[in-house]
């Protein structure tokens, strides 16, 4: 059994230094937000876990183009691997998301274009694990697995889209000015910082995990193999 | 697909294609008239549906134009899951599914040829729906809007519906696995296609419909490619 690389123990001690740093910097550097006061800054975390969520469904989509194209194998591993990691990420956005609308917009839900979006990326992710449990060949698992990513990642935009022409409250925070959205906040500088100092920790925390799981489906993949010839 | 598939000495053409693609069309409609399961079953469900919601909330005469667009397409999404399970298992539990993939056409002919025939049987069950449902309701749905919406709403359903069928008729689980596949990625043509229903039959100005007609053809066009382009890595084997 190969033994776990060097470099892959020193991320994973840099992602706990930077997670525990990320929490420090959010309690005590960023400023408190004038009419939010604490409940603003579940904010640095709802942003960093959509965006990892986000990685990993790029991550996915480009690994099921990747295995359609090489027919490799790994390339399933890596798909397997980011499709776990956005759909919990995309779980914890989801959830944050929530402890700050219940205060600002006065309800846990709205069926709002970003929020509405997520959860169908969920359902897909969850439709998609689905699928894989239902298969047992592995090339026919990882064929119809990367299919399904392929016609899921070009459905989300879609989606999006669609539900943003029925409507939408989400505050957006960086790029068009939205000052008719409920709950929008203007960002101070130590706030730009903070946020970006979040990203880029769970960016590194991604990377890790990311790691971690394909290294776990290739030693799956062994002991599965070793099963089969056991057993002739 | 590979050109070793293809027999080399009548290279393609699209007389070819087309002529393949009717022949699986036409071979699921015979085979429908003489045995008429699918149709019937999706008939009598499509119907139960509607029975059910009848029951399940309030249709007032004065909410009809508002509700109806939405009833009316679950029902057609239900019995549509029903439909495109049975289609592809036919051809999978009797074998059939390999005698087509042996014929020397291009793979996307099949593909066309279920999607199509899907396609018809879906279109029926709407022109049997539609009128019971004026009646019963006393609302009038033969708008050429509306109709319009449902073909083109169909039909990305049916090229959607017709990839992800083959597929999980192949796993283990398949008899429900279709619905779950199938809902999530077909929000936003249900969504487009209640607003745009909801639109006509309330008579609302043409420009508030139009974005939403946009949206049909868009997922109609964007999901007809990824299917063609799809099809050939699901049944190859």
């Amino acid at each position: 059994m190969e033994p776990r690389p060097k470099l892959l123990s020193l991320l994973t001690a840099l992602s706990t230094l930077l997670f525990l740093a990320a929490l420090a910097v959010i309690f005590f550097y960023a400023p408190l937000e004038a009419t939010m006061n604490y409940v603003q800054k579940v904010f640095y975390i709802h942003i960093s876990t959509a965006w990892v969520g986000m990685l990993g469904f790029l991550a996915a989509a480009a690994a099921g183009i990747a295995f359609l194209i090489t027919k490799n194998l790994k390339w399933d591993i890596v798909e397997v691997a980011a499709v776990e990691i956005s759909l919990v990420f995309f779980l914890v956005a989801i959830v944050t998301g929530s402890i700050w609308a219940k205060p600002s917009w006065g309800t846990w839900w709205t069926w709002d274009a970003r929020l509405t979006t997520a959860a169908i990326l969920e359902m897909i992710y969850l439709a998609y694990l689905l699928l894989r449990q239902g298969i047992e060949d592995p090339e026919r698992r990882a064929r119809f697995g990367a299919v399904y990513t392929l016609i899921g990642g070009l459905s989300v935009p879609v989606t999006f889209l669609s539900i943003r022409l029925w409507q939408t409250i989400h505050p957006a925070i960086i790029g068009t000015a939205s000052a008719q959205a409920q709950g929008g906040f203007a960002m101070s500088p130590a706030m730009l910082h903070t946020m970006f100092f979040a990203l880029g920790a769970f960016s590194v925390i991604f990377i890790t995990l990311l790691w971690h799981r394909i290294r776990l489906g290739r030693l799956a993949e062994i002991v599965e193999q070793r099963k089969l010839q056991a057993v002739e | 697909m590979t050109p070793s598939r293809r027999v080399p000495s009548s290279p393609p053409s699209r007389s070819s294609f087309a002529r393949a693609v009717l022949a699986v069309l036409w071979k699921d409609l015979a085979a429908e008239v003489r045995s008429r399961e699918l149709l019937s079953a999706m008939l009598v469900f499509a119907l139960l549906v509607i029975l059910i919601f009848n029951f399940a909330i309030e249709l007032a005469p004065d909410l009809r134009p508002t509700i109806t667009p939405g009833v009316l397409w679950v029902t057609l999404a239900f019995a549509g899951t029903l439909g495109l399970n049975r289609s592809m298992a036919v051809e999978k539990d009797r074998g059939c599914l390999d005698g087509l993939l042996l014929a020397p056409v291009d793979r996307s002919a099949i593909f066309f040829g279920k999607m199509l025939a899907n396609w018809v049987f879906m279109l029926l069950v709407a022109v049997i729906i539609l009128p019971l449902y004026s009646v019963l309701y006393n609302l009038n749905l033969f708008h050429p809007g509306l109709l319009l919406v449902i073909l083109l709403g169909s039909l990305g359903y049916v090229a959607v519906g017709t990839l992800l069928a083959s597929m999980a008729v192949q796993a283990r689980t398949r008899d429900i696995l279709l619905p779950i596949l199938l809902f999530p990625v077909i929000v936003p043509l249900l969504l487009a296609a209640v607003r745009a229903s909801g639109g006509f039959l309330q008579a609302a100005p043409f420009e508030q419909i139009r974005p939403w007609l946009n949206l049909l053809i868009g997922y109609d066009a964007i999901f007809l490619a990824v299917a063609y382009m799809l099809f050939d890595a699901i049944v190859e084997e």
